[in-house]
């Protein structure tokens, strides 16, 4: 494989992999939300994630040319292989927790959405402009929703600073970059992890302040997860339920 | 119950030029989430291009025991119904 067509492969493998493992995150809510309306808006977001997931998944199949699907690639490969940030594979936790997990890669995605809009390469200018409605649907429910808790009773907001402060050192990770990032940059494909920063501080910034949540500032991030270094201990057991029935027969279909 | 969010009534316009119909209805905290938890529960199936919510407590209603006085007397009156005029070919459908 030529070295371009590696570092486009890696780039559709992160953004695939980050809505593929949130997805699966997002739907274990299902059926047990605190109330049957955010249960199914749960659901939908997670159908929305993984409908994301197969068109990143497909192309990124496609890029790779030795005949696998998107599902091969999402229930056959293993942990190591996976290339989402780490935030996305962290274990739920409380409703205000997941809900704050959800607005924090919402943030992310909205910002990198509106740029992957403009990419040099088609496929990938498509599948943004597809997703991003969703996301932006994403984005100003679970906003509104950490502004509820947050700014709700003593309780929900005490559950909400806990959440942010267990979750913010997982944010840095999202706006590493390295030398994937930078070829796809200069190629114009995507933008420079870095450069979206700003707008994502922006809009965390002010719907944490309305949210009366203080934002952690320590510089310390959690890494490993988009340059398959190292996950967390929580991918093997969440592939494991996810991967088990592909595993267990394999070609199995409904 | 106290500490239940209040319920809404759900209306939909299913397309541009039709009205809004009662779809059913569903807890939410205020109007902005009513209306974002009609859209996930209610036109997750493309139902819809617009969302009316009203809260369950504003709508006034008539009570089931005055069914009798209310439209009863109505059942009788056959002759309300423009059925007993001929229409002239010329008009066409109606």
């Amino acid at each position: 494989m030529a070295a371009d067509t590696e570092k486009l492969l890696q780039f559709l493998l992160r953004t695939g992999d980050n809505t593929l493992v949130l997805s699966h995150r997002v739907s274990e809510w299902c059926g047990h939300s605190p109330i049957l309306e955010e249960d199914i808006a749960l659901a939908n977001t997670a159908l929305d994630l993984i409908g994301q997931a197969q068109m990143w998944l497909g192309y990124a199949a496609q890029v790779q040319g030795d005949g696998k699907s998107a599902d091969d690639l999402a229930f056959l490969r293993d942990a190591w292989d996976f290339r989402n940030v780490l935030l996305c594979e962290l274990p739920n936790g409380d409703f205000g927790r997941t809900l704050l997990r959800q607005f924090l890669f919402d943030a992310y995605q909205s910002v990198l959405m509106g740029r992957l809009i403009k990419s040099s390469d088609e496929t990938v200018a498509g599948i943004a402009a597809k997703a991003s409605k969703e996301v932006a649907y994403h984005v100003e429910r679970s906003a509104d929703t950490v502004v509820g808790l947050g700014d709700g009773t003593a309780e929900s907001h005490k559950r909400m600073q806990v959440a942010l402060d267990y979750l913010w050192p997982y944010v840095g990770e999202m706006f590493e970059s390295d030398a994937v990032d930078t070829a796809m940059a200069e190629a114009g494909i995507a933008p420079d992890p870095a450069s979206l920063r700003a707008d994502f501080d922006a809009l965390v910034g002010r719907v944490l302040a309305e949210a009366t949540l203080t934002r952690p500032d320590s510089p310390f991030t959690h890494k490993g997860g988009r340059t398959g270094r190292m996950h967390t201990e929580h991918l093997g057991h969440m592939l494991a339920n996810m991967q088990w029935l592909q595993r267990a027969y394999p070609g199995c279909e409904w | 119950m106290k500490n239940e969010w209040p319920l809404w009534e759900i209306f939909i316009r299913g397309q541009h030029g039709m009205s809004h119909r009662h779809v059913g209805s569903l807890h939410a905290p205020d109007a902005e989430m009513a209306i974002k938890n009609a859209r996930d529960v209610y036109t997750r199936r493309n139902e819809g291009v617009s969302i009316w919510v009203v809260e369950a407590r504003h709508i006034a209603a008539t009570a089931p025991g005055d069914k009798g006085p209310l439209f009863e007397p109505s059942e009788s009156k056959v002759y309300r119904h423009p059925t007993f005029f001929d229409i002239p070919e010329e008009v066409g459908h109606m």
